[in-house]
């Protein structure tokens, strides 16, 4: 049988490798990667807890739906940014970015 | 081992390798395609998991749109992408610490959780029907999915406002 805690285990060690690009990472595009990689871990946590407690309630799965569609938003929305700042600025490295640092 | 565990260690180790993939190699293009191998992982977990609608769900709007999203994004700003050069800041190696004590204080939380190795409970009637009644049912989360229906579309609209060329 495969326990709760190895699915969790899993999604921790996926919400850290995300949460290493969003930090490490140079491009924006691939800040956003790192994101979609933490709200996948997010999801795993919130379907398996949703499978191992009382299923009957749909909690779990509806607001892993709500996350998909929240995802979905950031992504639109966050690659238009890139692509507008890209049009202006000609770079997408999040170093160069720094019209706003005083 | 059951074949539950081999198809869940299988899975992990595809999700955990493509992961890494995609938060170390340099060509952009190349992470978003460990992207999809990352979600179609992710999918088959969301299978072995009972959540059959998910588990679509993710293969059609994760790989479909949101991958797919991607890939355009990195070719239309592939101008200056300069492979050769580190895609990593100075930095990292903080990030890298950051990221790893974050795993560590997770795996310890893990650890304290009073029903860590819980077992799978019988599932429940049809969790399909039970979610689409959940969905569109006034005494649960109908509320929810419209608000998030037009949080959906007023970004979708907010996005071409942005991306679009004045």
């Amino acid at each position: 049988m495969v326990h709760l805690s190895w699915y969790i285990f899993l999604s921790a060690a996926l919400f850290s490798i995300g949460l290493y690009g969003v930090l490490a990472r140079k491009n924006a595009i691939a800040i956003l990667l790192g994101v979609e990689l933490m709200l996948n871990a997010a999801n795993i946590n919130l379907v398996s807890f949703w499978r191992y407690g009382n299923n009957a309630l749909m909690g779990g799965q509806v607001f892993s739906i709500i996350v998909f569609a929240v995802a979905a938003a950031e992504v639109a929305v966050g690659l238009a940014l890139v692509i507008a700042v890209y049009r202006s600025r000609n770079t997408i490295v999040a170093d160069e970015l720094d019209l706003l640092k005083w | 081992m059951t074949a539950e565990q081999i198809i869940f260690f299988l899975t992990g180790a595809l999700i955990l390798v493509s992961a890494l993939m995609v938060v170390t190699t340099r060509n952009l293009v190349h992470a978003a395609l460990w992207l999809v191998s990352t979600l179609f992982g992710v999918a088959v977990l969301f299978a072995s998991l009972d959540a059959t609608f998910l588990a679509v769900v993710q293969v059609v709007v994760y790989i479909g749109a949101i991958a797919i999203l991607f890939i355009f994004a990195v070719m239309l700003t592939r101008r200056n992408l300069l492979d050769k050069v580190p895609q990593t800041n100075a930095g990292w190696p903080w990030a890298a610490l950051v990221a790893i004590s974050a795993f560590a204080g997770l795996v310890f939380l893990v650890g304290q959780m009073p029903n860590a190795g819980a077992q799978k409970n019988v599932v429940f009637g049809d969790p399909l029907m039970a979610l689409s009644m959940a969905l569109v049912s006034p005494d649960a989360y109908v509320l929810a999915f419209e608000v998030a229906s037009i949080m959906l579309l007023a970004a979708l609209v907010g996005a071409v406002y942005i991306a679009n060329r004045k």
